[in-house]
């Protein structure tokens, strides 16, 4: 054999080697946010709805944890190159990448949670928190005793004053007297795991009379919801049920049902029914709700049930409107 | 601002001075023996990681302190290695342990428990909790001193307590006893020290091994006591900004105190007081209040602090004459 022959025949090899790879990776790939897959919170929402699939199908998923924001275009650019399908990423901060990403690779699914990219390729997957905030708004005015109640943000940034806004909203509209503390946990991605701050936010909180303390804040919520069980008042959980964490001290937590998302965007392509295009995910569609099990139900009372549920259904027929923050830049109420 | 809100305020300072204070004073054993330490912020991070791990395993938090200990002094002991007997560079040494420590915690704690480098969430026996002194409530109806006593003075766990102790302690065995002047004098001259047939490297590593003791408390309060359980970097420069209080204590033991505490009000200020109207001037942007601390550090550094002079052997390997 010749040298030349020799070595078509290795990239022959490879050629087929590689085509072999491409086809074994056509599996879903999820991308998680900054907090980390195990925020207990956002994250493990998307974690859970992943390994959902993988359980009810038998097909593996790749997985990437962000580490930080200049992994972004990269990681997602890595996924499609290896020709999976779909590309799910977690996080409002995914905008600008899946823009450019998604353009590169017009063959391959791309899903993107929690911020709106219009592209042929790509499904978008918003949900209205200001409608479950509301919810918990109205749970906690109805638990505390203060008549004040704190919330906790992560990351200063609109995504997250809608649901401090909605909060409000629901507090207020239950007891107009009652006092909101608001604070944010930081301007950068570190504020979404940060508990020792989170910690000492909600303890000024409730050092300053509230006794229902609500979090949007990731991985830096679990330090929110450590010190309200400390201090012997009610947390507020979110996104995922944190219900169990802190039992008898997590008053609810306002779900978002990023699992669901991640779990049909990766049914949709299994049986090739994928769609692009905005998906809202409101209360009327169950992409938001709040929280009772075991861990709770002693706290919340028929009353509050009733109240929780009036106020949903009135929300649904739309005799309640829930401002949204994220259209206007403002909140009517604080 | 009311009594009240100074008292929340003032405990809040110290919480979060506690870890800044632990190792600062860490660093000015260290610094004051003539071996600069830039590896406190991964020394803290290791025995946050070690104490919240062995809290979780084994249920106990004092195991749990100890294990803390244990690994920042083995990092003790690597840079003592580093920077005494191999004679190399200290503040490459110290770059190495933060880029370690940073670089371990993550992996092992993903090995072991499987949770993306973070441990479980920490039990209330494997914490420290908040010590509430005998008569707290009782004497709450006092005017003045019954709200100091029961929202500033009781009420934290016994870590801040230790550090607070270990300023005076600290004082004094710089100052007051022989091992101390022999640690201020390797710093400053250790020629003359080894002249006087006193062994410089016994002293300038028994000086790292309690930085190594401090850090691993520091690191303790953080994930045990600050926090209930560890995650990813959550040091988060205190390091960094204990090295900063450290010059602006000109390496002495009270000032040092001061500027944590000074730092740590800074940051409880910044957490409490999100958006300031000051009258006049409109509303004080969050990110101000959030940047303040870091502000206020390059403005000390630069000016107010006056002339900072380390110990004159710092950064120097001892090389005995031939």
């Amino acid at each position: 054999m010749t040298f030349g022959k020799s070595l078509a025949v290795a990239a022959l090899t490879m050629m087929t080697a590689a085509g072999a790879q491409a086809q074994e990776a056509a599996n879903p790939a999820v991308i998680f946010d900054l907090g980390g897959k195990f925020d207990r919170s956002f994250n493990q929402a998307s974690y859970d709805g992943a390994e959902r699939f993988t359980k009810e199908t038998g097909i593996a998923y790749e997985s990437f944890e962000l580490q930080n924001d200049a992994q972004r275009e990269q990681a997602l650019r890595r996924f499609a190159e290896r020709g999976h399908n779909p590309v799910i990423t977690n996080g409002f901060s995914y905008g600008s990448a899946m823009e450019t990403v998604s353009q590169e690779f017009p063959d391959t699914d791309f899903v993107v949670i929690d911020t709106v990219v219009e592209q042929p390729n790509v499904r978008s997957v918003v949900f209205n928190e200001h409608e479950g905030s509301y919810l918990v708004g109205v749970l906690a005015a109805m638990a505390s005793k203060t008549g004040k109640v704190g919330f906790v943000g992560g990351m200063d940034i609109p995504l997250i004053q809608k649901f401090a806004c909605g909060y409000v909203q629901g507090v207020k509209a239950t007891n107009p007297d009652a006092e909101v503390f608001q604070a944010m946990t930081g301007t950068t991605g570190a504020a979404w795991n940060d508990p020792v701050r989170g910690g000492e936010l909600a303890k000024s909180q409730i050092d300053r009379g509230a006794d229902v303390v609500y979090h949007a804040a990731g991985g830096t919520g679990i330090g929110v919801l450590q010190a309200a069980a400390d201090a012997g008042v009610y947390g507020i959980g979110v996104d995922s049920n944190q219900n169990y964490l802190h039992p008898g001290h997590v008053l609810t937590s306002m779900l978002k049902r990023v699992d669901v998302a991640t779990y049909q965007a990766m049914m949709d392509v299994h049986n090739g029914a994928f769609t692009a295009g905005v998906q809202v995910l409101g209360l009327k569609e169950d992409g938001v709700g709040w929280a009772l099990d075991e861990n709770n139900k002693d706290l919340i009372t028929p009353e509050m049930q009733k109240a929780a549920d009036e106020a949903r259904a009135k929300i649904i027929s739309g005799e309640i409107l829930v401002h949204d923050y994220s259209t206007d830049g403002a909140c009517p109420v604080s | 601002m009311d009594f009240a809100t100074v008292l929340q305020l003032a405990g809040s300072s110290l919480r979060l001075a506690t870890p800044l204070l632990l190792a600062c004073l860490a660093g000015l054993y260290s610094e004051r023996a003539g071996i600069f330490d830039i590896g406190l912020e991964g020394k803290m991070l290791a025995a946050a990681f070690a104490a919240a791990a062995f809290a979780a395993i084994t249920g106990s938090v004092w195991i749990g302190l100890l294990a803390g200990i244990a690994a920042s002094s083995a990092l003790s002991l690597i840079h003592g290695v580093a920077s005494i007997t191999l004679k190399g560079n200290q503040l490459i040494s110290g770059v190495a342990i933060n880029f370690l420590a940073a670089g371990l915690t993550a992996l092992v704690g993903q090995n072991w428990f499987g949770l993306g480098g973070q441990t479980p969430q920490l039990g209330p026996g494997q914490r420290f909790l908040a010590i509430e002194w005998p008569l707290a409530d009782a004497l709450l109806p006092v005017p003045v001193i019954g709200p100091i006593y029961r929202h500033l003075i009781s009420g934290h766990n016994i870590l801040v307590y230790l550090a607070l102790l270990a300023v005076p302690a600290t004082w004094w065995i710089l100052y007051r006893t022989r091992f101390g002047l022999r640690l201020r004098a390797v710093g400053e001259n250790p020629a003359a020290v080894d002249t006087a047939g006193i062994s410089v490297v016994r002293l300038r590593y028994a000086a790292v091994m309690i930085a190594g003791l401090l850090c691993g408390i520091a690191g303790a309060y953080l994930s045990t006591g600050m926090a209930a359980g560890f995650v990813r970097e959550m040091t988060a420069g205190k390091g960094f900004i204990a090295l900063a209080a450290l010059i602006f204590a000109k390496w002495r033991p009270w000032p040092a105190l001061g500027a944590c505490l000074l730092f740590g009000a800074l940051e409880a200020i910044g957490i409490r007081y999100q958006a300031i109207t000051i009258p006049g001037l409109g509303v004080v942007p969050v990110q101000f209040m959030q940047a303040l601390p870091y502000i206020l550090t390059v403005v000390i550094l630069a000016g107010f602090v006056g002339k900072a002079v380390p110990p004159r052997a710092g950064g120097r390997p001892y090389v005995k004459e031939r």
